[in-house]
């Protein structure tokens, strides 16, 4: 439970960060700390209960493009500002630097094999994200005929 | 016919400005066409084309005016511009601005210095690098370690940039400038975990804004700024590697 409250605090506070570095509109800092977090817990909770990293990465980036689109369209902003400050922690960062290190260290087999896993999960990642935007696309498009059946 | 020439002209002078701003501030390849489209749709010329790359952006309308070519040389980060010149094309294709009144404001937005102040960011590089290294599983003990080596390592980044010019360039020297420092913490006895701290520092370099969108632009169908996006990002994540890289190969 400790470990929760620790990985929210410091998702949170590492996305906001990234709004900073990223020059984000003031106002929407702490929303992208909200969706950096979000997506960050349910990656690291699903790691833990023994997910594979790639579905992981992937159900994470579907939540992350799905809030993004929804506060987009609330606060009408461009959809970026969200989305890259919630992909951020779930790039894989940590597998390219082990397969760059085996690669120094002449491991070869061992620096493939890890890049090979960081580029699935880039792509379960982008998958994820298309994902979203279609889902939310299939809705808007429904909504409209919804309104315009009723007037 | 020739007033009637003359604003198309002016039209098009407007769609590339703010073409150029938000491409220049690191929107997607859609986003930047579509407001271009949008812009010149609300303003009376329903059938332009654009094609926009991550170095340039064509466009034209269906008269016979000829086509306009701008090129794009220094590319950034700046969220903030990319809200700016989404709200003002909101605005032109509801009506409530009118050519010039547009064009004023996006060449005050693009003039205009918006972002944070660079202690503020190196700070915030800091803190994230800090961060990203206890969500790696690292130890608080290495939180100081972190904290250091990702603010310096941004700094340093930012400082090269001015000086040196060639990005992937000061990219290497920041990540070896991080492996350095982080290696010193770990030799000193002050870090522990030499591979959370560097993972951590880094994190602030890496192209995370680049490879989502270049996914996006791939699977929008903007195949040439999706795979040239892809590349640029690739390189950036090697240049971080080498400067890691050599860290471990001469130190250890």
């Amino acid at each position: 439970m400790t470990m929760v409250i620790t990985h929210l605090f410091t998702s949170f506070i590492a996305a906001a960060s990234f709004g900073v570095i990223f020059n984000a509109p003031r106002k929407s800092l702490l929303r992208c700390g909200f969706v950096g977090m979000v997506g960050w817990i349910i990656y690291i909770i699903l790691v833990n209960n023994h997910y594979d990293a790639i579905p992981a990465s992937l159900i994470s980036a579907v939540f992350i493009s799905a809030i993004s689109h929804i506060f987009a369209k609330i606060y009408r902003t461009p959809i970026i500002i969200f989305s890259v400050a919630g992909i951020i922690p779930l790039v894989p960062g940590g597998i390219s630097y082990d397969a760059m290190r085996h690669f120094v260290l002449n491991d070869y087999n061992m620096a493939i094999q890890l890049a090979a896993k960081a580029f699935m999960i880039s792509g379960a990642i982008a998958v994820g994200l298309v994902i979203a935007e279609v889902f939310f696309q299939l809705f808007m498009k429904a909504k409209h005929k919804l309104i315009s059946k009723n007037t | 016919m020739s007033k009637n020439n003359e604003n198309v002209f002016e039209v098009i002078e407007l769609c590339l400005l703010a073409g150029k701003i938000m491409l220049q501030s690191g929107a997607e390849t859609y986003r930047v066409e579509d407001t271009m489209t949008r812009i010149a749709e609300a303003l009376g010329i329903p059938n332009s084309h654009s094609y926009v790359t991550p170095t340039g952006i064509v466009f034209s309308t269906d008269d016979t005016n000829p086509a306009k070519l701008i090129r794009i040389s220094e590319r950034s980060t700046d969220l903030y511009k990319v809200t700016l010149v989404n709200s003002v094309s909101r605005k032109v294709s509801n009506g409530e601005l009118t050519r010039q009144e547009a064009y004023e404001k996006l060449m005050e937005i693009e003039q205009a210095n918006y972002t944070f102040p660079i202690y503020q960011q190196v700070l915030a590089a800091a803190i994230a690098s800090a961060c990203f290294m206890i969500m790696f599983l690292g130890q608080w003990d290495d939180f100081f370690p972190a904290f250091i080596a990702g603010g310096v390592g941004f700094l340093s980044f930012i400082f090269l940039q001015r000086v040196v010019q060639i990005r992937f360039f000061s990219e290497f020297l920041a990540s070896l400038i991080i492996g350095v420092i982080s290696m010193l913490f770990v030799k000193v006895g002050l870090g522990e975990q030499l591979d959370t701290i560097i993972i951590g520092s880094v994190m602030p370099l890496v192209p995370g804004l680049l490879i989502t969108n270049a996914v996006r632009d791939l699977m929008a169908g903007h195949l040439v700024s999706g795979l040239s996006k892809g590349a640029e990002a690739f390189l950036t994540a090697f240049a971080i590697g080498a400067g890691v890289a050599v860290v471990f190969a001469t130190m250890s």
